[in-house]
Formats: structure tokens, C-alpha cells, sequence
């Protein structure tokens, strides 16, 4: 038997959009625990640098219909615009409440919140840069992981550290038709709680809730350079995607512009935003070429487009697929204020110190605009027709609003884990007061027991590393910045390969305390699944918009593709449909910086 | 380039005792010894047990003894310790098993400072002001990331597990020094206790450990004398 227990509402996750929720919901003395596979001020949100936009007007006019329109422009017109309203209008309320729960921000001469120019966000739609980004020098994220934490400690937030997510308990599935894969459980049902495994001891544990909320982050491991953590497995959605439930706009994964070359660790959008310009081969500044308002400043999709094209008409430095980005010029009091941990990531890992050098950088994987798709109250959806799975909720990067549509901007991922990480909160503690526990169906951890099993005994002869590295380079090469029909079959037909070969994979730790091996092969099990609808989603979206570039489509088709992609798990296939994007103050333009 | 890592290997289902491994592992020289680790882990060994996550020296799992310093296994690179790298858990905390160390009393040390802001004075509009002079009055302190380096660093801790250590110190700083917090005598009367700051024997080890370049004794010097001007009734 498995341990049992019950909370009115359970987070999933405590990062960012998981902590704010839970804060939220102690807030309102709601019944809460949080689950998370690390301790909480591990999570990947305390890696965000520069800063959290919000429309204060600090330094200089600033109104969130601004902001609003960056968003939308800035995501290609992907974004649904009434959630991108809430985005930015909540956004300055909820900054403000940050602050007064302790979190240090850089300050202006008058004691306000300082703000500093970010990628794509302009003032007046589109006149010129803005210092909207709020920011507490280059580690901002870090200091909300740490004030969120801090405020639930306050507040006696009950924590459950290292325990894993494995399975969403869904009522009145149909019958699987595949135990092991677990398929077509999912659609239409009620959540009734979650399956857990206790790291410390390899114990499965089952939590019933009436609420639960998937906080789980993205999945930028499935790429090879990636700027995310080990951790950033895509767990929560590819738990739902398993159980039936549609995944949203897979196709759009965004490259950040500056990852230190090979290695992919984030140099923030900051460093752009305090002055830093991109240079190639030859010396030269090129973003002057490709956007002559907004320079090194245009958004993210664009920006990594225009580095592989310098890169490929042979403009990347000393020919290789790098160009660098410059610092030197803003001087050892900016760069030592302003941007510490860059200076201390760029000397560290490349022994170079950014007064004096110039940084080899690339295009990163960074942010899965994608996920588990809500309402603007972080409900779960299970169609497109926004019929709401109750008691299911996600919040942050593991959701899709869809405030980000086709490419975020950057700060926008924090706006959008505190906004509608609080949002959600609040709506599970609605929705608990008035509901009862669904109750649980009979051996709710059977599937995953089955799966742990087959695992720990399977033949062994692939193992996780090689696995992995493979669906790694195979994302990279042919799903990464730019994408082709050639070039996306072929990373279909890898991920069926691969998948294949996960049947065959072996855990040779056979231990049942900290079994990190296990844990590992359970994460690359959730890759798969999100690497195989990712490639479905881009597939079949024969156009070029935001971060999906489409060689052989170079156009953006608004006739044809004006919509976010549902992409279910459908008897070993998946399957798509489309919903349309709400289109409410701003019709769809060219994107031009 | 070829290096060894000569490993503290410790299985809780099988071993009585810890045991040393060797692993010769072909890596760059500008590898991070967390990817040394993971060539093992991958290749070699599946049981080698570390925690990681984001692998620049930011989330603060990967804290592990490495050539007898505590070090992040992220931010340090191969060439730097090569070509023999002795890698041992952190010393002081029950160990689970290889590198994985029992965090919870650390945790619970740091949260017995009350490391939150504490204010209920209302606000009636926008932000609480508070200067830049203000600001960086407390900057070093809210640096930390929790990886219990310099805890598991500092000798009055090994000899006093009860000691509240170095890295709960810090982020209590975090908050007396915070012109907005209103509960700096609460935490300094905890730190004047039996096992608070005077414990401290101004060793420096945990500034050496520090991934984060703490002037955690300067953190702890800042905490004394606030208590010493208490005392003698000086603001």
C-alpha cells in the first residue's frame, strides 16, 4: 500500500508560478502542500537575470497598453490578447507586492524601483526602446525564488522536498488500452490528486486533492546546447500529454540569442539592455542590417535567426558558428554594478573577463512558450474548446495562457509566473471551498508501479546517457532555430527510434534510496513524449512565425495558421487541432524593429 | 585530457563504511567537474549519486568536497584540479549516500533566524521606498544560494553541530540590515544565544568556500557589533 495523503490543494513545482500559488493560497488560509523534485530554492526560476517587466513608469512614461502591445507583436500575434491584458495590467500590482514582501530591488536616486530597457519592449507601440524591466542587479529571479520561499516559510507552508511527480490521477477515464504508456486514461475526467516518488527512499506516495496545480517548468533538455537546467525535464506536461490531455503550441520553443558558445549557460538579455552590441566575423555591428530601430534590442526569435545567418554566409567569428557580444564599451562600473554574475559566469567558464573581451556566444534553447493549455485562471484545458478539466490547474512555463504565442519576450516569463502563478492560487482556493475530494480510483499508483518495475529489471542494453544525447543532437540538428520538412522527418523518425530504445533501457543502480539513475530514465521517458509533439506540432505548421522557422515556408500564412496547435496522444500517434487566437485591440502587422 | 577522480563512495544498502573509487575519465580541460561526474555517472558507474541541477553555480545543489576545499562541482573547471580530483561529500551532515547529504538541519538552522521580511505597517500606495546607499547596505548578503559550503566548512560547526553556522548567520544579515525589516532585535537576541554568533572564531573558511563571494565573517563581524552597541545602549 501507499502512503496516502490529503490536501484541499496541492502545487506541484516551486519555482516561481508554484511558490506564488502556494503564497497566495496561505494567504487565504487554504489547506496547501507543495511538492517539488528539488529543494524549492533550487528550482530554475532563481537562473532568470534581468528582470521582471512591468509598466510602472519609473524612469520614463510607460503605460501597460504598451507593454500589451509588445507582447503581442513580440509573440507574432500567437498571443490570445484578452490573457495578455491581465498579463500586463496585473503585472505592476503584482511587482509592487514583491517589493513589499522584501524583495530588493535596484533603486532609483528617489528610492523607487529601478527599471532597464529589455528586447522587444518599446514605448508608444514601437517608437523606441523602454526601461520597463524591474530588476535586482542580473540576478532578479533569484531574488523572487528566495522572497517567494522566504514568505511561504512566514506563512508555514507545508513542503514535501525531493518528492517526484510521476502520474496525474484523473476519474472516469476510458479503459487503457496500454498500461505501460497510459495513454487514453485522460479527457474529460476530474483530478482527483497525483502520484509521487520520494526520492530519499524510492517510496511511491499519493496525494488527493481537490485542486492541483502543475507548476513543473519547461523542457529545455530535450536540445542539445540548452541555457536550462538539468532539472528542466518537461515532467507535468508530459504527465498530462500521457494521461490524454492536449498540449498547446509545442512547435514554439525559444533560442535565447547569448549562450556562452558550447555551453549554453544564459548571458541575459541585460546585457544588450545596458548597452552590449552583437558583433560577427568581420567586425562588424550587424543588427543594424536586419533592425535599425531596435538594434541588439529586437526580440529573441529574431535576433538567433539573424546570428545563424551571419554564421552561415560565413560572418561568424574565425568562420566557426559563434559571433560576440561586446561589453567593453559600458565600462568596470556598469558591468561590475549592473551585471555581477555575467562577469563572474563569463570569467569562470571561459576565462575571460568582459571589461577587456569580447564573449563568444550562440543561440541556447531557453523557454518552451508551449505547455499544458489554461484559462486565464490557470484552469486546464482538454479541448479546444476550453472545456475545463476540474480540479487540474498549471501555471508558468509548464502552461500556455497563451501570453506569449509564438515567441516571448524577455522578462515576460516572470511576469507570467507571478501573474498567473497568483491567479491560479486564488482559483483553487475559490474552487476548494466549494467542492468535495474526487474520490480515488482503485491502486492509483499501479501504472507507475508497473513502470518503475519494468525499468529497474529492463535488459539494459541502452543506457540513459546514450539515449538521451541522441534525442538531444537530433532536436538540435533538425528542430532547433530553423526547421524543414527534410530536416523534421528525420527528427520524427529518430524520436520513433528512440522511443524504441527507451523500451530496452536499464538502471544498474538497483537501490531504492536516492536513485538518481531511475530518476533519470523516468525523466528522458518524459522528453521523448514532448520531442514527439513538438516535431508533430512544427510538422504540420507550414508557415514561418515567431521562433518557428520554417525554411521551406518562409512567410507568416495568417490565413491558414492564425491559431494555436492542440496536439493530443491518440493511440501511439498524435494527433492536432487548432483553435483560433483571440485577437481583441491589435490586428495582426508585419514585424518590423 | 585524461584525469582521475578518486571518489568517497558510500551506498546505504550495501556499505558499512565509506570507500574510496578511482575513475579515469577522458574529459576538456575546460570541462566543469560536474560533467567529469557525469561521465562517470554515465558511462561507468549509473550508482553515482550527486545532486545537480542547473549547472552554473546558481541553485546551489552540487556543493561537494572537491581536492579537499568545498566547492560547487559546477563552477569548478578540471583544469584547475586536474589531474588527480579527490572528490568527498560535504563534511559535518549525515551522509545518504556518495556525495548526497542529509540538507534538513541546515534548513531548519536557516529557517530558526526567521529569514523573512517582517513588516505589517501598511502601505497606502506603490512601493516602500528605500534609498540605493540603503539597498547596498544588505547587497552581499541576498546573494546566497543555500549550498551549505561554508557551513559544512567552518570548524566551530564540525565541532558544535549545533551551532547555527555561517550560511543561517547570513541570511538572518540579510534581513537586520534591511532598512524595511522590523524585526532586526528578534533575530539578533536568537544570534546572541549559546549557539549564535559568538561561536564564530573569525576562521575565514567560509569565505574561502563561498561560490558566491560572501564576505560572509564581514556578515557575521556586522551582526556582533550591532549586538555590542545594543548592549551598551547605542544605536
Amino acid at each position: 500500500m501507499p502512503f496516502v495523503h490529503r490536501y484541499d490543494c496541492l502545487i506541484v513545482g516551486a519555482g516561481g508560478a508554484g511558490l506564488y500559488a502556494a503564497l497566495a493560497l496561505s494567504q487565504r488560509k487554504a489547506n496547501v502542500a507543495v511538492l517539488s523534485k528539488l529543494y524549492p530554492t533550487r528550482s530554475h526560476t532563481g537562473a532568470a537575470q534581468g528582470g521582471v517587466s512591468a509598466a510602472l513608469g519609473n524612469t520614463e512614461d510607460d503605460n501597460p497598453d504598451w507593454h500589451m502591445f509588445d507582447t503581442v507583436k513580440g509573440g507574432d500575434y500567437l498571443v490570445d490578447q484578452d490573457a495578455a491584458e491581465i498579463l500586463c495590467r496585473e503585472a505592476c500590482d503584482t511587482v509592487i507586492e514583491l517589493e513589499r514582501l522584501g524583495l530588493p530591488f535596484n533603486r532609483t536616486e528617489d528610492g523607487r524601483i529601478d527599471q532597464r530597457r529589455f528586447g522587444g519592449h518599446t514605448r508608444d507601440f514601437g517608437k523606441g526602446p523602454v526601461r520597463r524591466a524591474c530588476f535586482a542587479a542580473d540576478r532578479t529571479g533569484h531574488m523572487i525564488l528566495q522572497t517567494l520561499y522566504q514568505q511561504c516559510i512566514k506563512n508555514d507552508v507545508t513542503f514535501f522536498d525531493e518528492f517526484h511527480v510521476v502520474d496525474l490521477i484523473l476519474t472516469s477515464p476510458p479503459p487503457s488500452p496500454s498500461p505501460l504508456q497510459g495513454e487514453g486514461r485522460g479527457g474529460g475526467g476530474r483530478c482527483a490528486g497525483v502520484v509521487a516518488y520520494r526520492i530519499a527512499d524510492g517510496e511511491l506516495h499519493v496525494f488527493q486533492a481537490k485542486a492541483v496545480l502543475f507548476a513543473t517548468g519547461g523542457s529545455g533538455r530535450m536540445f542539445k546546447i540548452t541555457s536550462n537546467a538539468h532539472a528542466l525535464t518537461g515532467d507535468g506536461m508530459a504527465i498530462a500529454y500521457r494521461r490524454g490531455l492536449p498540449l498547446e503550441d509545442m512547435e514554439f520553443f525559444q533560442f535565447h540569442p547569448t549562450g556562452i558558445y558550447k555551453m549554453g549557460i544564459l548571458l541575459s538579455e541585460a546585457c544588450r539592455g545596458e548597452g552590449g552590441k552583437l558583433i560577427n566575423g568581420q567586425g562588424e555591428r550587424f543588427m543594424e542590417r536586419y533592425a535599425p530601430t531596435m538594434l541588439d534590442l529586437a526580440p529573441r526569435d529574431m535576433i538567433s535567426r539573424f546570428i545563424h545567418q551571419e554564421v552561415r554566409a560565413g560572418r561568424g567569428v574565425e568562420g566557426k558558428d559563434f559571433v560576440h557580444l561586446d561589453l567593453r564599451h559600458l565600462g568596470e562600473k556598469v558591468i561590475k554594478e549592473k551585471l555581477p554574475d555575467i562577469t563572474d559566469f563569463v570569467r569562470t567558464y571561459m576565462g575571460l573577463d568582459p571589461v577587456k573581451d569580447l564573449i563568444p556566444v550562440q543561440p541556447t534553447a531557453h523557454y518552451a512558450m508551449g505547455g499544458i493549455p489554461t484559462t486565464a485562471n490557470g484552469e486546464a484545458v482538454s479541448d479546444e474548446k476550453n472545456t475545463v478539466v476540474p480540479g487540474f490547474y498549471a501555471a508558468g512555463e509548464a502552461a500556455c495562457v497563451s501570453v506569449h504565442g509564438a515567441n516571448r519576450l524577455g522578462t515576460n516569463s516572470l511576469v507570467d509566473i507571478l501573474v498567473f502563478g497568483r491567479r491560479s492560487g486564488l482559483a483553487m482556493a475559490d474552487f476548494a471551498a466549494k467542492s468535495d475530494f474526487t474520490p480515488l480510483p482503485k491502486d492509483p499508483e499501479a501504472d507507475i508501479r508497473l513502470r518503475i518495475k519494468k525499468l529497474m529489471a529492463g535488459a539494459g542494453t541502452e543506457s540513459v546517457t546514450a539515449v538521451r544525447s541522441d534525442l538531444q543532437a537530433a532536436m538540435m540538428d533538425d528542430c532547433g532555430v530553423y526547421r524543414s520538412e527534410t530536416g523534421l522527418k528525420k527528427a520524427e523518425k529518430a524520436i520513433v527510434d528512440l522511443r524504441r530504445r527507451s523500451a530496452y533501457l536499464g538502471v544498474s543502480d538497483k537501490g531504492r534510496q536516492f536513485n538518481t539513475e531511475l530518476l533519470e530514465a523516468l525523466e528522458l521517458e518524459n522528453l521523448i513524449d514532448l520531442a514527439e509533439s513538438t516535431v508533430a506540432s512544427a510538422l504540420a505548421r507550414k508557415e514561418s512565425r515567431g521562433a518557428h522557422a520554417r525554411e521551406d515556408f518562409p512567410k507568416r500564412d495568417d490565413g491558414k495558421f492564425l491559431s494555436h496547435t492542440f496536439a493530443v496522444k491518440k493511440n501511439g500517434a498524435v494527433a492536432l487541432s487548432y483553435k483560433p487566437v483571440v485577437i481583441t485591440k491589435f490586428q495582426p502587422q508585419e514585424r518590423k524593429y | 585530457m585524461e584525469v582521475t577522480l578518486k571518489i568517497l563512495r558510500f551506498d546505504p544498502e550495501a556499505d558499512k563504511s565509506p570507500h574510496w573509487e578511482s575513475y579515469a575519465v577522458d574529459v576538456l580541460p575546460t570541462d566543469r567537474v560536474l560533467d567529469a561526474l557525469g561521465e562517470v555517472k554515465g558511462k561507468r558507474d549509473g550508482a553515482l549519486t550527486y545532486r545537480r541541477s542547473c549547472g552554473h553555480g546558481i541553485c546551489g545543489s552540487d556543493a561537494m568536497r572537491i581536492n579537499g576545499k568545498n566547492r560547487l562541482a559546477c563552477k569548478v573547471l578540471v583544469k584547475d584540479v586536474a589531474p588527480v580530483i579527490t572528490i568527498e561529500p560535504m563534511k559535518g551532515f549525515r551522509v545518504i549516500k556518495d556525495m548526497v547529504v542529509d540538507m534538513e538541519p541546515f534548513f531548519a538552522k536557516y529557517r530558526s533566524l526567521k529569514p523573512f521580511l517582517i513588516n505589517d505597517e501598511p502601505v497606502s500606495k506603490g512601493e516602500r521606498r528605500q534609498s540605493p546607499a540603503a539597498r547596498a547596505r544588505y547587497d552581499d548578503t541576498t546573494k546566497c544560494i543555500l549550498c551549505g559550503a561554508c557551513t559544512t566548512s567552518c570548524p566551530s560547526f564540525w565541532a558544535d553541530p549545533d551551532y547555527v553556522g555561517p550560511a543561517a548567520i547570513v541570511n538572518a544579515h540579510r534581513f537586520v540590515f534591511d532598512d524595511r525589516d522590523r524585526a532586526g532585535e528578534e533575530r539578533l537576541a536568537l544570534m546572541n544565544g549559546r549557539e549564535g554568533v559568538w561561536k564564530c572564531r573569525t576562521v575565514f573558511n567560509c569565505v574561502e568556500a563561498c561560490p558566491r563571494d560572501i564576505d560572509i565573517t564581514g556578515a557575521i563581524a556586522d551582526v556582533k557589533r550591532a549586538l555590542l552597541f545594543q548592549k551598551e545602549g547605542t544605536p
